[in-house]
């Protein structure tokens, strides 16, 4: 029997369609035929009966109803961009920070990493969303702030206005300090990756500039910085990702009532349109900014 | 009389020859201080809404209103975890979500596993082709295809195939408008086995990071032994990255476990904890649920903390492979 013999490549066009094939499946199954169905979905009127789902061609007026008809959806798209914004400029800078600090030698460094990544663990769509709507636990905060906080937030903001400080500024400061425990709790995979980067910068670089007479400041701009940087493009963009399509964001529950109460299937598949669509505008512009930035090693 | 001579070298504050104050050990020490204070600080933000949330469910109505009470209640009780234990119905609400979750990312982890690896070892035609499509499925909110996705398994017909078997005759019992899938653990299962469920990309990111830093050597030493592609996959890199299994699998648990997002459209009158959760006060309190914020918080404090205390129990076992992970599969590349 002649043997059957591949070639180097055929070998790996052989395998490696086999080992992806799960994916390949998945895709078109479940990933490609969806997108092209919200699609048509997008530009039709649809009817659920007890056989099936039939479907009208309308032409763009979905799109028309969600971007002008609709009372609350572009004013809520805009604001989510501009949260979105915020949050991920203090998350990247938290993380890093956080990473920076835990990355060093310290006796507790163990205990200390296993609560920072705590929130990994612990983030829950159903918890988050009986926290909003928990009445008591917010009489208790305003109580614990009125009777046992320091500083208290009020006179603070009237202390800051008296200093002439922009409102606009106080304003920005003042969300980012409501913010600080969301913004903890959703930095643990951040963390993580910027972790694994500094992990993987090799000590003879250190080494390197100590003989040369470096400072840890200069160390950290000339080599920590730019060796963690391509993460730092990598976070960013998981950050707005994760931002986007988390239950809690207004805009997803927004589409998500539209499809089962709303103005239908039909509407909400434009709506998951225009916002995927800012959601690639806003990754194409952050990408080429930031990619001008990135140092790449090799 | 010798002149008093006091000069800075070093980092050393140096009178009369002798070194009084070393700058760089203050100023370690001091570094030190401020390190602390911000790890404890932000540890007490992580820590404080679980601490609050675990002391209110173990409280009773007069210490909620008792100013003197903090943290620690007067009169703890057990009660709001009785009533949450019969109302979630646990025990069963438990093992349907333990089934589902362990499950669907045991499935998730093979076929990401695979797939990963199929991305880190082969060169093939398309290899960079597919990787975007990875990462354009990660990046498509989930609401954009729930729809179709919702509709496709309500009449479920694999995708026009249905209605062309029902004509051959062994398979004419199937129903020609398709299956129902929703309201069992299908959705959630198909999408697992062909690595496209929720955060699939992710998973595959990951294990394509870990086997491109792996060493190729013990590959090439298998092959050279005789071993095919598939035998050196399971027998010597598999057991290789151990700890980079354990994190996609930890991740994909947790996610799954505490999963509401797709539960609640797929499956809405299951028994799962989230699912049970959401409804636990308005279950508890009937009517009135709305009317009792309070009695509401309580039970639902304490529900939450039977949610993700088992969450908590595999961290606190798995942290180990969690924190040491990083260090030792190198997730970036």
């Amino acid at each position: 029997m002649k043997r059957f013999r591949l070639t180097l490549r055929q070998r790996d066009n052989l395998y490696g369609y086999i080992f992806i094939l799960p994916f390949v499946i998945g895709f078109i199954l479940f990933v490609l035929a969806p997108v092209i169905q919200s699609i048509i979905l997008s530009v039709t009127e649809v009817t659920v009966t007890s056989t099936g789902f039939t479907t009208t061609y309308i032409g763009f007026e979905n799109y028309y109803f969600a971007l002008r008809v609709h009372a609350d959806f572009l004013r809520q798209l805009v604001e989510v961009m501009g949260i979105m914004l915020l949050n991920v400029f203090w998350i990247i800078v938290f993380s890093f920070f956080a990473a920076l600090l835990l990355n060093q030698k310290f006796p507790g460094r163990l205990v200390f990493r296993i609560i920072f990544f705590l929130p990994v663990v612990m983030a829950s769509g159903v918890i988050l969303q009986l926290e909003i709507q928990d009445y008591m636990m917010a009489i208790i905060g305003e109580q614990v702030v009125e009777n046992y906080a320091v500083i208290d937030p009020q006179v603070m903001a009237a202390f800051l206005m008296r200093l002439q400080v922009p409102e606009k500024f106080m304003e920005y400061i003042a969300m980012a300090v409501d913010g600080i425990a969301s913004i903890v709790n959703s930095s643990g995979i951040q963390i993580l990756i910027f972790l694994a980067g500094l992990q993987s910068i090799s000590p003879s670089l250190y080494e390197a500039s100590q003989v040369e007479g470096a400072t840890g400041w200069e160390n950290f701009w000339l080599i920590t910085l730019p060796m963690v940087s391509p993460l730092i493009l990598t976070n960013i963009i998981y950050t707005i990702i994760d931002f986007f399509i988390s239950t809690s964001n207004s805009l997803i529950q927004l589409i998500r009532d539209t499809t089962t109460q709303g103005a239908g299937f039909g509407v909400s598949a434009a709506m998951s349109w225009i916002y995927f669509a800012a959601i690639c505008v806003v990754l194409g512009i952050v990408y080429l900014i930031f990619n001008r930035l990135v140092f790449y090693h090799d | 009389m010798a002149k008093a001579t006091a000069y800075i070298s070093y980092g050393r504050l140096i009178v009369n020859g002798k070194s009084v104050l070393n700058f760089r050990k203050i100023g370690s020490f001091v570094g030190m201080v401020l390190r602390y204070l911000i790890l404890i600080g932000i540890s007490y933000v992580i820590l404080y809404p679980l601490i609050v949330k675990f002391s209110s469910s173990i409280m009773t109505r007069t210490d909620i209103w008792d100013p003197s009470v903090l943290i620690i209640p007067k009169y703890p009780s057990w009660n709001n975890y009785k009533l949450a234990l019969r109302f979630m119905e646990y025990p069963i609400a438990f093992w349907n979500s333990f089934k589902l979750a362990f499950s669907v990312s045991l499935l998730q982890l093979i076929s990401c596993t695979l797939v990963g690896y199929g991305f880190a070892r082969y060169r093939f035609f398309g290899n960079g082709f597919w990787f975007a499509l990875v990462i354009f499925s990660l990046v498509i909110p989930p609401e954009l295809i729930l729809i179709p996705l919702y509709l496709n398994f309500r009449f479920f017909d694999l995708y026009g195939l249905m209605p062309l078997l029902a004509k051959i005759s062994i398979f004419s019992k199937l129903p020609a408008e398709g299956f129902n899938l929703l309201g069992s653990a299908w959705p959630f299962i198909l999408p697992a086995i062909f690595a496209s469920g929720f955060r699939n990309g992710l998973y595959i990111y990951i294990m394509r990071q870990i086997f491109k830093g792996a060493p190729r050597e013990l590959e090439e030493a298998a092959y050279v032994d005789g071993a095919g592609p598939f035998r050196t996959f399971f027998r010597v890199v598999l057991p290789g990255s151990v700890y980079g299994l354990v994190v996609v699998f930890l991740f994909s648990f947790v996610w799954m476990w505490n999963d509401f997002n797709l539960t609640s459209f797929y499956w809405p009158k299951g028994k799962l904890l989230p699912i049970m959760l959401n409804d636990l006060s308005r279950n508890v309190l009937g009517d009135q649920y709305l009317h009792a914020p309070v009695e509401a918080s309580l039970v639902n404090n304490a529900g939450s903390f039977l949610l993700i205390l088992p969450l908590l129990l595999i961290y606190a076992f798995l942290q180990r492979y969690f924190v040491e992970s990083i260090e030792r599969t190198g997730l970036v590349g």
